[in-house]
């Protein structure tokens, strides 16, 4: 069994077997991560470049934890203490790292696409940590993951997006992934937060809050993004709170066997209320914990091909 | 499967087992202080019924786990097929146990090594003791089975194939020509 995919750029065109393995794979991972001693020697000789032109702060440690648990060398590039700002171009820089005799990049960066044409200017293994609004594969896999850890299936699941989604990569990672695996998928959120034509992907809409959380069995909620922009469409971040943002009320008036995930980082008070963030309908450090044990299965998958 | 002989049948395993028993509980005095670890697949089905046997003769049931070593190995940069991996279940303290793995075939001794290095990654047993079914020969690491079922001289053409009830169709180990 191997994957027929040779770099994880998006869930978009993965077949489902991939994501079945890949998943399959992480719980292997989930148990060493138990052991006392949370190391295995797998990719022992393998380098992996970090590539981060973009703040982070899980994804980035759950990446390097993982290249460190399979015993992988790791390098971090960072762009605010590089070359990048004596104006060497991306293409020069990665040419440079690659001439350093690197195996795989893990790269995010602010503009979609980036991971794709990494893939046509280097050899290496690419792996996208979220490129622009684009995608983020690894941490739809890791909502996967939880998904299926918690209620042991993905098939005709309902699964509802919350949030800003036009400028989340998260979403639709998560909206293609899901797809494949069998879930009936569906968003929420102003129509302000939706891109045109959203339902050309098979999704069904939502804009009442009761209603996405009555109907749905998971409901993930994304973050508001201020730093792309999102307060030019709410008026306030108070109203959208009020209107589309998930409380103990509103669980408790419509589905107390709701499952809530939420990538990280959490605005407290605007899309998700304290109360429900440290609650017991939620799996939020769960997912952190998943998330490692999906980008071992990642990068033990695609280090290891031939 | 071009079978070239039948070398253990259904009762001969039994047998071979219930004396693989006897010599663990044999050479350490007993039962209390061995953990039985079954290396993936058919060493598992192995410590199963020797876990079984072993409770018959000495009335107490030895802890049984399990251990997947394909994260250990040294071949994956030389091997056309990528190896699947498993879950390895041992839940239990190890430490300063002695441990009894267990497996199917030994052959170049490359999976007992991996296996090795998997449980020092768990604890510190105090003795690590190794049984096989079947030793085959060909070794290419310096290591050696506490307990043999039977020794098999073979040819490098040649493979043994070990056949349990609780995957295959029946108990059997068989000599066959290697298919390649």
């Amino acid at each position: 069994m191997s994957l027929n995919i040779k770099h994880l750029l998006g869930l978009k065109d993965v077949p489902k077997n991939d994501i079945q393995l890949i998943l399959d794979t992480a719980t292997t991972f989930r148990e060493v991560l138990e052991r006392p001693i949370k190391k295995v020697p797998t990719l022992k000789g393998t380098t992996i470049v970090n590539l981060f032109y973009e703040n982070s702060t899980r994804t980035r440690l759950s990446f390097e934890l993982a290249e460190k648990r399979l015993s992988a060398d790791t390098l971090n590039f960072t762009t605010s203490n590089s070359s990048t700002k004596k104006g060497e171009t991306f293409k020069d820089t990665v040419r440079n790292i690659e001439a350093m005799k690197i195996d795989m990049i893990v790269v995010r960066h602010q503009s979609a696409g980036v991971p794709h044409y990494l893939t046509k200017i280097s050899n290496a293994s690419i792996i996208n940590a979220g490129d622009g609004r684009h995608e983020h594969p690894t941490q739809a896999l890791l909502d996967m993951y939880s998904i299926r850890e918690k209620i042991g299936k993905l098939n005709n699941l309902n699964v509802c997006i919350v949030g800003d989604i036009s400028h989340s990569r998260v979403a639709l990672s998560n909206i293609f992934g899901l797809i494949t695996m069998g879930a009936k998928v569906s968003v929420c959120a102003p129509p302000t937060m939706l891109p045109k034509n959203i339902e050309q992907f098979g999704v069904k809409i939502f804009h009442d809050i009761n209603k996405a959380v009555a109907e749905n069995d998971v409901v993930n909620v994304l973050r508001i993004q201020l730093e792309r922009d999102a307060g030019n469409t709410i008026p306030s971040l108070r109203e959208y709170h009020n209107y589309f943002g998930i409380t103990g009320d509103v669980i408790e008036r419509n589905n107390k066997d709701i499952l809530i995930l939420h990538p990280g980082p959490i605005n407290r008070g605007v899309e998700i209320s304290s109360e429900v963030a440290d609650g017991p309908y939620q799996i939020i450090l769960d997912q952190v914990t998943n998330g490692v044990a999906i980008r071992m299965a990642v990068l033990y998958l695609l280090g290891t091909m031939n | 499967m071009n079978v070239k002989a039948k070398i253990i049948d259904e009762d001969g395993l039994k047998r071979t087992i219930t004396r693989l028993a006897h010599e663990i509980l044999e050479r350490n005095k007993g039962s209390e202080n061995i953990i039985l670890i079954g290396m993936r697949t058919r060493g598992e089905f192995l410590a199963n019924r020797i876990q079984k046997k072993i409770e018959e003769i000495d009335n107490s049931k030895p802890e049984l786990g399990i251990l997947d070593a394909t994260l250990y190995r040294d071949d994956f940069r030389t091997r056309l097929k990528q190896p699947e991996v498993s879950v390895t279940d041992i839940t239990f303290d190890i430490n300063e146990k002695d441990i009894i793995l267990i497996d199917d075939v030994l052959y170049t001794g490359r999976t007992a090594r991996a296996s090795l290095d998997a449980i020092m990654d768990l604890g510190r047993p105090s003795t690590i003791q190794f049984c096989v079914l079947v030793d085959r020969g060909h070794r290419e690491m310096p290591i050696k089975a506490d307990f043999v079922g039977k020794n098999i001289p073979t040819s490098i053409h040649e493979e043994i194939k070990v056949k349990m009830k609780e995957i295959d169709d029946e108990d059997a180990v068989y000599l066959v020509e290697s298919p390649n």
